[in-house]
């Protein structure tokens, strides 16, 4: 029985903490996009206009088959990531660099692949006789080879001559039974040779000093205006269509490819058919905004936010607000009635920008994404519509974004106000970009000046008179320049400089360094962390959340003493990667830097350890994941700190009076899996327990209670252990199929995920991005504060109204008896 | 320990005074004056300088030395000077504007094959405020942080107790000399997952679960009812023999 008692307590948890989606609640909470990246070559399929099929292939590898009509997938193929992959040109038949691959096009099966040679690839064309394809030339900078269109394989290959001073550039066979390679000599002629089809065969060779060309014949003088998308970009490709109609009069239909990645599909008038917003496969940063309050909740606000003006007008205010409220409800009421009459399916909940507005439980939120190419997207939570997109023009390819909300939504009626700052890597030169975050539009606040490339960005708790809170950026010279730089916001600074403290990090040259901010808005280096390259370079450093909450401020052990958590909101976790790379000598550093002080709170080095790492700072625990190079696995490795049995001060936290250091309690595990990203859940109060969300190569999400990831596990369980409810130790963390958080809906090359509290104290908003965007909700300790989907309301009502019933009547029963008796 | 090179040589040869102890060194010699620091050790000095300004100009004066000496143990010890009456004042008008103390060390590796090989430039700077150093009566903590390979990678000083509560220090004698802890911190290793205790504790549960509960058959598991039952059975189909006619005939009745 001794025995069972864990065993059952193990059960007890993964039954506990299992949450799989239920079949029927697919799709309900949850969305996903897909998307393929920019479009590199397009290609109708057949000349006629009654196909539906579009064939692209992009920038991220991807080769797909869009539905001409709607723009939506058919197929996709995700090829290798970098150049193995990349797509060298497309003819109906793809082909990737190496490999000449060809696809069916109905199902996007793939007919065969062959390996060609090496050789840099020129280009590449059909080669037929009278209509009818069998063969593929391709021509590589020394060579050509024909291949058959049926299998593959390889019919003759031929070296081009004089291929070293001769620069070969086009293919072209004109449907008889040669194939015309044209290649030029720079600044000198041309020359043009042609092979024989059969046996490759050079039949003759024509050099010319230049071309002369036949003049083609005008098929087509049209002009199509279609309206631009005001907040897109330019226009940069066009893929055209031309088909015969069938009043022998020529159609076409137009592909359009903008500056900003988005696919626009234009029919003869003018139509815009489809668009498709290719910007949202590469997503850089988001956050999740709150919806705006209603008009009525807003009124209601607005009455308690203004400053009082004498007691008849609060009086009438308050007389106003009530009658527009009840307005409201009697038009809720009204709705509600004449909805109910109408079946269920043609009520539509389609959201628009102007029906916004927060739900009960703020469950709905704004998705703002900043991708690569520069586009800005608001996208509602609920639904995954677009609901507004800007593009910003000028932004370098190899720009950083950071986005800071710097006015969330609960300062009616001040509108939400975030920041974007985008730097260029190179040059480190920032701009700002200020909108809302609600309606996408551009905020008109005059911005700072900001001549000298910025080190760091910092968020502050000051918050001006219109409750933006103050954004610092430090230069190069460690100068600060504030936003807002309201006379307010300068002389709360200017206050609290000496108790404002920053840190930057210089990953070249190995450093942490801390510094103070001065009253006159420069600051001075207080402390000094070196790290020296030639052992280790720093790999990431991550702080905690600001927005995170921590609910209990220990934990209860077995003996019902309290261990008290670490809760340093300045720590910073500083990941190393050891320079030596050697198996056997490689390592892992982890240091827990104190972000004011610059105190290493505790090194810790994990041998024979590499990367990627990926870790989660949150709490009072790290976790990360690296690479065994031992073991050949990945291992999760967790940190949690503790300050002991009491606390130093527990009133309020300092880093600068905290002259003891933590215990620190690591224990790691083997993971079956490699990961390629790593987040944290996030609620509102932090009551809930907490778990992690690990991203696998393979696109699903991983919900791994943070439970199974506790240094105290117990390797032999005792009485305390048991009373505690700690899982006893196991080498290997399981994956089980049900904390799969996304069931199919798999993300193709997860990049990020990112989490946000719902309004629900058991719910947490998930949005993860890649390639594909999905949206979900988990609910890490179960739905406690929400009531099933299925409750049965009507048995508990009736089964309350029969026992009030029941206690009427027996109480008359009751009654009627004790007067029949006095009687007696 | 000879064929370990002329310089580990020269330091074994050296007879030292001090104890070797790892990691750790304690040493409160405020009362020597600083002729005398580099006199007693060959092995490694380095400066521990100090500043404290009331204009928050950091103007580093030497406080006191670090003698460092290598091996397989690295042994760090502290010597330092006493505050001066000058400086004395000056730390409390530092602490009376609430301004900093600050220490810095210059980058040095503390094994001692690494010593010889280049010099770092750059310091290790750390701070902690000035009050709280008053208040303590000069009583710090201390730390040194290496690396994997012995660099000194960082330094961290705190007072004990670390709280400026505005308590005036009135008796000069308390902030002459320094009473310092010094600590020396090197990485400690992250653990490996624990698969070898933990198989072996399955065995040992295996074993001790394998021995009473081996695979009995149905029958052993359940004669006590079987038998019984059969027995019953078996008894019933012998009267039903004997008196098939009255049993029956009740039976019927019983319906």
């Amino acid at each position: 029985m001794a025995k069972l008692v864990p065993l059952l307590a193990v059960f007890f948890y993964l039954v506990c903490v299992s949450e799989a989606v239920f079949e029927d609640q697919v799709g309900k909470f949850d969305w996903r996009r897909q998307y393929v990246g920019k479009v590199l070559f397009a290609s109708f399929d057949s000349p006629s206009q009654s196909s539906k099929k579009l064939f692209v292939a992009t920038d991220k590898n991807i080769f797909a088959s869009l539905n001409s009509r709607t723009g939506d997938l058919f197929w996709r193929h995700v090829d290798k990531m970098g150049p193995e992959g990349a797509v060298d040109t497309l003819l109906v038949n793809a082909q990737d660099g190496r490999l000449l691959r060809s696809w069916d096009t109905n199902v996007g099966g793939l007919n065969w692949e062959v390996v060609l040679d090496t050789g840099s690839f020129q280009a590449a064309c059909f080669v037929g006789i009278q209509d009818t394809v069998k063969h593929v030339a391709v021509l590589k900078k020394t060579a050509i080879s024909l291949h058959y269109l049926s299998n593959g394989h390889q019919k003759w290959v031929e070296n081009l001559p004089d291929s070293d001073t001769v620069k070969y550039q086009a293919v072209y066979s004109g449907g008889g039974e040669e194939v015309f390679v044209l290649g030029m000599v720079p600044h000198s002629h041309l020359t043009i040779t042609v092979y024989s089809l059969e046996d490759g065969e050079i039949i003759r060779q024509v050099t010319g000093p230049q071309l002369s060309a036949d003049s083609g014949r005008r098929l087509l003088d049209t002009t199509v205006i279609f309206p631009l998308d005001a907040n897109g970009g330019k226009p940069q490709k066009l893929y055209v269509h031309a088909f015969l109609k069938k009043d022998d009069s020529v159609g076409y239909r137009v592909l359009v490819q903008t500056e900003d990645h988005a696919l626009t599909f234009i029919q003869q008038p003018g139509r815009v058919v489809w668009t498709r917003e290719e910007a949202l496969a590469d997503v850089v940063t988001m956050e999740m905004v709150d919806l705006p309050l209603t008009g009525t909740q807003a009124e209601l606000e607005g009455e308690f936010g203004k400053k009082a003006d004498g007691l008849l007008p609060m009086v009438m205010k308050r007389l106003s607000s009530q009658v527009i409220l009840l307005q409201a409800w009697m038009a809720h009421l009204w709705k509600l009635f004449y909805e109910a009459r109408k079946p269920r399916s043609q009520i539509k909940n389609e959201v628009t920008i102007e029906t916004l507005s927060r739900d009960e439980f703020n469950l709905q939120k704004m998705m703002v994404m900043v991708t690569a190419s520069g586009k800005l997207f608001g996208i509602d939570s609920k639904s995954g519509t677009i609901l507004w997109k800007h593009y910003l023009e000028n932004v370098q390819p190899n720009a950083a974004f950071k986005l800071i909300v710097q006015r969330t939504t609960a300062h009616f009626p001040h509108p939400p106000q975030c920041t974007l700052l985008i730097k260029d890597k190179d040059t480190g030169l920032a701009t700002l970009h200020v909108f809302n975050p609600i309606f996408g539009r551009k905020s008109q606040i005059s911005l700072p000046a900001l001549p000298r490339p910025i080190l760091q960005s910092l968020l502050l708790p000051v918050i001006d008179q219109d409750y933006a809170k103050c954004l610092l950026l430090v230069d190069d010279q460690y100068k600060v320049t504030a936003f807002p730089s309201t006379k307010n916001v300068m002389q709360q600074l200017q206050e609290m400089a000496s108790s404002i403290f920053f840190y930057l990090v210089d990953s070249e040259q190995g450093t942490l360094s801390g510094f103070r901010l001065r009253k006159d808005l420069s600051s001075e280096l207080i402390w000094e962390v070196v790290l020296p390259t030639e052992v280790q370079k720093i790999v990431a450093v991550k702080g905690k959340r600001p927005s995170e909450h921590v609910h209990s401020q220990g934990r209860v052990m077995g003996d019902r003493s309290v261990l008290y958590k670490y809760l340093n909101p300045n720590l910073l976790a500083v990941v190393t990667e050891s320079t030596d790379t050697h198996p056997e000598r490689a390592f892992v550093g982890m240091f827990l830097v104190d972000g004011v002080t610059g105190r290493i709170i505790h090194e810790a080095v994990q041998r024979k350890a590499r990367g990627p790492i990926h870790f989660v700072h949150s709490e009072n625990w790290v976790v990360y994941e690296y690479w065994n190079t031992k073991s050949r696995r990945n291992e999760f490795s967790v940190l949690e700190l503790f300050e002991g049995t009491e606390l130093y001060n527990s009133t309020v936290f300092s880093s600068l009076d905290r002259p003891h250091l933590p215990q620190v309690l690591q224990q790691s595990y083997i993971f079956p899996s490699p990961i390629t990203t790593m987040e944290a859940t996030l609620t509102e109060k932090g009551i809930t327990s907490r778990h992690l969300l690990v991203g696998l190569p393979s696109g699903a999400i991983l919900s791994l209670p943070k439970m199974f990831l506790d240094p105290r596990r117990p390797e032999v369980v005792n009485e305390h252990s048991r009373e505690e409810n700690l899982i006893p130790y196991a080498p290997e963390m399981p994956i089980r199929t049900e904390w799969f958080i996304n069931y199919n809906q798999t993300i193709s090359r997860l990049k990020g995920i990112y989490t946000a509290p719902s309004g629900l104290e058991s719910t947490c908003l998930v949005v993860a991005y890649g390639l594909d965007i999905y949206q979900t909700r988990v609910y890490p300790s179960k739905q406690f504060d929400v009531l099933k989907d299925d409750y049965d309301y009507v048995l508990i009502s009736s089964v309350l109204f029969a026992l009030f019933f029941a206690t009427m009547i027996s109480k008359r029963l009751a009654e009627v008896k004790l007067l029949n008796r006095a009687w007696r | 320990m000879a064929s370990g090179g002329p310089s580990f040589l020269l330091l074994s040869m050296v007879p030292t005074i001090l104890l070797l102890c790892i990691d750790f060194a304690c040493c409160n010699t405020g009362r020597r004056t600083s002729d005398g620091l580099d006199t007693d050790f060959t092995g490694f000095s380095v400066p521990l300088e100090h500043s404290f300004e009331v204009d928050d100009v950091s103007q580093f004066r030497v406080r006191g030395a670090l003698q460092l000496r290598g091996g397989r143990e690295t042994s760090v010890s502290l010597s330092q000077n006493q505050l001066s009456e000058e400086d004395r004042s000056t730390l409390k008008e530092v602490a009376a504007v609430d301004g900093l103390y600050r220490i810095r060390v210059p980058r040095v590796s503390l094994s001692a094959d690494r010593q010889s090989d280049r010099p770092m430039d750059g310091f290790l700077t750390a701070f902690v405020r000035a009050c709280s150093l008053v208040e303590s009566h000069l009583s710090d903590v201390i730390t040194l942080h290496t690396d994997v390979s012995g660099f000194l990678i960082g330094v961290s000083i705190v007072t004990i107790p670390g709280a400026c509560r505005g308590t005036e220090v009135e008796d000069e004698v308390d902030l002459e000399a320094f009473n310092t802890t010094l600590n020396v911190i090197a990485p400690t290793n992250a653990p490996q997952p624990e698969t070898a205790l933990f198989i072996e504790r399955m065995d040992m549960e295996n074993e001790k679960r394998g021995k009473p509960q081996e695979q009995k058959s149905f029958f052993a598991k359940y004669w006590m009812y079987i038998v019984p039952l059969v027995l019953f059975l078996m008894m019933s189909g012998a009267q039903d023999q004997s008196g098939g006619g009255a049993g029956g005939g009740g039976a019927n009745g019983g319906r």
